[in-house]
């Protein structure tokens, strides 16, 4: 879902850069009053697997694929505000070394595949539990959830800079991308059990 | 603290993942990619990048298409983020112990 140079328009790319940029900042201020360096190695742990795992993509119906975005994960396991930051540094590496997603339109793939997931799907995730939902059906509904949502934001973005009309862009937007959450949905519950068989209290104590 | 190291493991399992997988990895269009193609806007993408990136499409320079070249870009690239990251994280880290 990476966003190349040139698919929005300037006031909606530099739109989404300030969003970006203001929730980066609250996010890493957040992390610089609350982060032990003891913990620093799981955050670095955890950007290293998502950036990984975003390069495998797996095959969905239609001659089409996807792969994870991570965000939900990486808040599950660090936290929403340590997320954000390891989810940033993800997909400016992504752009500045692998040309995968545009330098202008850094500040909405950020949004669209970070901070969705990581504040907007956690969200989603802690709401589900509160409501006893089971912890893997909440899971499974916010990767889901994290996925959509950051569809329609980027169909937004996109009918909002007049490339392609939202009521055109919507649809085919979330029909790939409902099955693509999919995906999401099963990676994110493999490897969040993968690691609450490991003492995996140092991941609650990172917080943020 | 017991199982701190652990993070070693995890950071083991991503680099088997950037090393071993990509050859498996679907070639077809992602989502956004099938959706562009499909609704014709996919010629709107900017023909050469802002700034050109040294491991463009997950490629070594001079050996596209080789199939170890993904594995090396994602070897390096999942290094790299490890590395940026810890250094952030440190950095962080350090501004909060001195509050």
């Amino acid at each position: 879902m990476h966003i190349p140079d040139g698919f929005l328009s300037t006031p909606v790319w530099a739109g989404m850069d300030a969003v970006s940029a203001s929730a980066v900042g609250v996010a890493v201020r957040r992390v610089q009053r609350t982060l032990d360096g003891a913990h620093v190695p799981l955050m670095g742990m955890t950007a290293a697997f998502v950036f990984a795992a975003q390069m495998i993509n797996f095959p969905v119906a239609g001659g089409t694929s996807g792969h994870l975005l991570g965000g939900l994960l990486a808040a599950l396991l660090l936290g929403p505000a340590p997320a954000v930051v390891v989810m940033t540094t993800v997909f400016v590496a992504q752009c500045l070394l692998f040309q995968d997603g545009g330098l202008t339109a850094l500040g909405a793939n950020v949004f669209n595949m970070g901070i969705i997931g990581s504040t907007g799907g956690y969200g989603i995730y802690r709401a589900l539990c509160r409501l006893r939902v089971g912890d893997r059906s909440a899971v499974a509904i916010a990767a889901w959830l994290s996925v959509t949502l950051g569809a329609g934001a980027a169909s937004l973005e996109l009918g909002l800079s007049g490339t392609i009309p939202f009521r055109m862009v919507l649809p085919a937007m979330l029909g790939v991308h409902a099955l693509i959450g999919v995906g999401e949905a099963l990676i994110t519950l493999g490897a969040v059990a993968l690691v609450r068989r490991t003492p995996s209290e140092l991941f609650k104590a990172v917080g943020g | 603290m017991k199982g701190s190291r652990w993070w070693m493991g995890g950071l083991l399992v991503a680099l088997a993942i950037a090393a071993l997988l990509p050859p498996r990895a679907s070639r077809w269009p992602d989502g956004l990619d099938r959706v562009a193609e499909r609704l014709g806007f996919q010629r709107r993408e900017r023909g050469r990048p802002i700034v050109a990136a040294p491991l463009a499409d997950y490629q070594v320079p001079g050996a596209r298409g080789a199939g170890w070249s993904t594995s090396v870009a994602g070897v390096t690239g999942t290094l790299v983020v490890f590395g940026s990251t810890c250094l952030l994280g440190y950095v962080l880290a350090r501004r909060s112990s001195k509050r």
